[in-house]
């Protein structure tokens, strides 16, 4: 394992809770980061599925891009906004809803993905024509200034990862955050606002990357260590570190970029279909439309699958089989289900090789091993898509 | 007396190999341990087995030459007791050694202490 130099990871607003938590840290797309704390990552794992687990992933990349002239008139700001970004995606950004979140892809000319991001308009009236876009750690740069290079002159990209980025998840999540933020529990699933907390504004989400019903939350620097230190003051609260966190999303069937998703993977691949919008599918109006539309149309090399692996965890790279011995695919996240016991992976087989049942082989050290097609998730979603 | 590799397996006097308190703490929670075949031959230094914690695959080396006598096989359906108990009901295997005096070549505990210090 490589690993940087400790003098060049930057370290996030709450480093000092992590180590003071005994978290391991560790480094992860730049930063310095908790992989687990001392209780482990079955445990914290188990923690999240059952109570509610804090994460901090301020190593990501929050961002607002904001019309540098509002008409005032928000439905055509918000259309303009979002004529600017929308060219780079896949998804309707045009019909999102005021205080509506969605799940995108940042593509290249050949429909490759280049991220995978969370687009938002903002629920307040005066808030026309800004969108609040949340892209990950390890491409944020490239990203920023993607987008702002879309927008210049029309818009400006307002980074905000000098802030602190939290996610609250888990079944308990909810009451914890009634507790914390009332009027934040009232979101539904892929929905946000903004929230008054001690003098400061959060901007929270009902959005996460476990599986389970929570939140994810904006902090000002001024507020983070406070914010922090109310959740974790919740005896259903423990912190979760990186490595439960990619246990938990792989159980949720959820890709990983620069895993699961690269450049060279579609949306359609990776079985994102969900993620190209029919209003784009209708205008073929989105990079690299030629060849996901024919992919959608069945001309399609290779999607993305999920396995139960018998025996030991098939880890990325790992060859897929066909029962013949021949390479048909490769893992790309594989791994241990603390919630299944037992091995689970995401890999790209072809079509023909995709449906649930299918037997297969993975190699694991040279030797071959049974594997599943299985539908994933793995373990069900337990979104909150109205109000209880 | 129980003597240790850098790789932080250690063998005692009777063989017996599995890997330090030390080493389980840094791999974490051990899902998964692929053991050798009883009967099988190592020289010192060969992968003889692999621990698989959640996050990766650790090679375990034999510590010394000689021949698989046992294997832990409780380890297949609890391979955490690598991580509760790792110098007594979690060993991995126990070695008839080819020259006791091979041992003499490894760390005792003090040396070992201070390489984990």
């Amino acid at each position: 394992m490589a690993e940087v130099p400790a003098a060049d990871l930057k370290t996030v607003l709450l480093n000092d809770r992590h180590v003071a938590l005994g978290g391991r840290m560790v480094p992860f797309s730049g930063y310095s980061l908790p992989v687990q704390y001392p209780t482990g990552i079955i445990a914290e794992h188990k923690w999240c599925r059952e109570q509610a687990g804090l994460f901090d992933v301020s190593h990501m990349g929050p961002s607002f891009l904001v019309l540098d002239q509002k008409s005032g008139d928000g439905e055509a700001d918000h259309a303009a906004i979002a004529a600017l970004v929308e060219p780079l995606i896949c998804g309707d950004i045009r019909g999102l809803k005021p205080g509506q979140v969605r799940y995108t892809l940042l593509l290249n000319e050949t429909g490759g993905a280049l991220d995978d991001l969370m687009i938002a308009r903002p629920a307040a009236e005066g808030w026309g024509g800004a969108l609040y876009i949340v892209v990950n750690a390890g491409t944020k740069d490239a990203d920023f200034q993607r987008i702002a290079a879309a927008a210049a002159g029309k818009a400006t990209l307002n980074r905000s990862d000098h802030c602190a980025l939290l996610a609250l998840q888990g079944p308990e999540a909810v009451a914890v955050m009634r507790g914390v933020i009332p009027g934040a529990a009232e979101l539904t699933f892929m929905h946000y606002g903004s929230f008054d907390f001690e003098g400061s504004k959060l901007v929270i989400s009902r959005s996460g990357y476990t599986g389970e019903d929570g939140f994810e939350i904006l902090v000002d620097p001024s507020h983070a260590a406070l914010l922090f230190d109310r959740l974790l003051g919740d005896a259903r609260v423990k912190p979760i570190g990186l490595g439960a966190r990619d246990s938990l999303r792989l159980e949720a069937g959820l890709p990983l970029y620069g895993h699961d998703l690269d450049e060279t993977t579609s949306p359609v691949e990776a079985g994102l279909n969900f993620a190209v919008a029919r209003r784009r599918r209708d205008a073929a109006d989105f990079p690299g439309a030629t060849r996901i539309l024919s992919e959608l149309g069945g001309v399609l090399d290779r999607v993305r699958v999920g396995l139960f692996v018998e025996g030991a965890p098939a880890r990325e790279g790992a060859e897929i089989l066909d029962l013949q011995g021949a390479v048909i695919g490769r893992v790309t996240s594989g791994g241990f289900s603390p919630s299944l016991n037992r091995a689970i992976a995401l890999g790209f087989v072809p079509p023909d090789k995709a449906a649930p049942g299918t037997p297969l082989q993975v190699l694991v050290r040279g030797k071959p091993q049974a594997a599943e097609v299985t539908a994933t998730p793995f373990v069900p979603h337990r979104y909150v898509r109205k109000p209880a | 007396m129980t003597k240790f590799t850098k790789d932080h397996e250690y063998i005692t006097a009777d063989g017996t190999v599995g890997i330090t308190p030390y080493a389980q703490e840094q791999l974490g929670d051990i899902v998964f341990v692929e053991l050798p075949k009883v009967g099988q031959k190592l020289k010192a230094g060969d992968e003889a087995a692999v621990v698989e914690s959640v996050k990766a695959a650790s090679e375990i080396y034999a510590p010394a030459s000689g021949t698989v006598l046992a294997v832990n096989t409780a380890l297949t359906g609890e391979p955490g007791l690598i991580n509760s108990a790792p110098e007594t009901e979690g060993w991995i295997f126990k070695l008839a050694l080819d020259d006791a005096a091979e041992l003499d070549g490894l760390m005792d505990e003090a040396a070992y202490a201070d390489l984990t210090k």
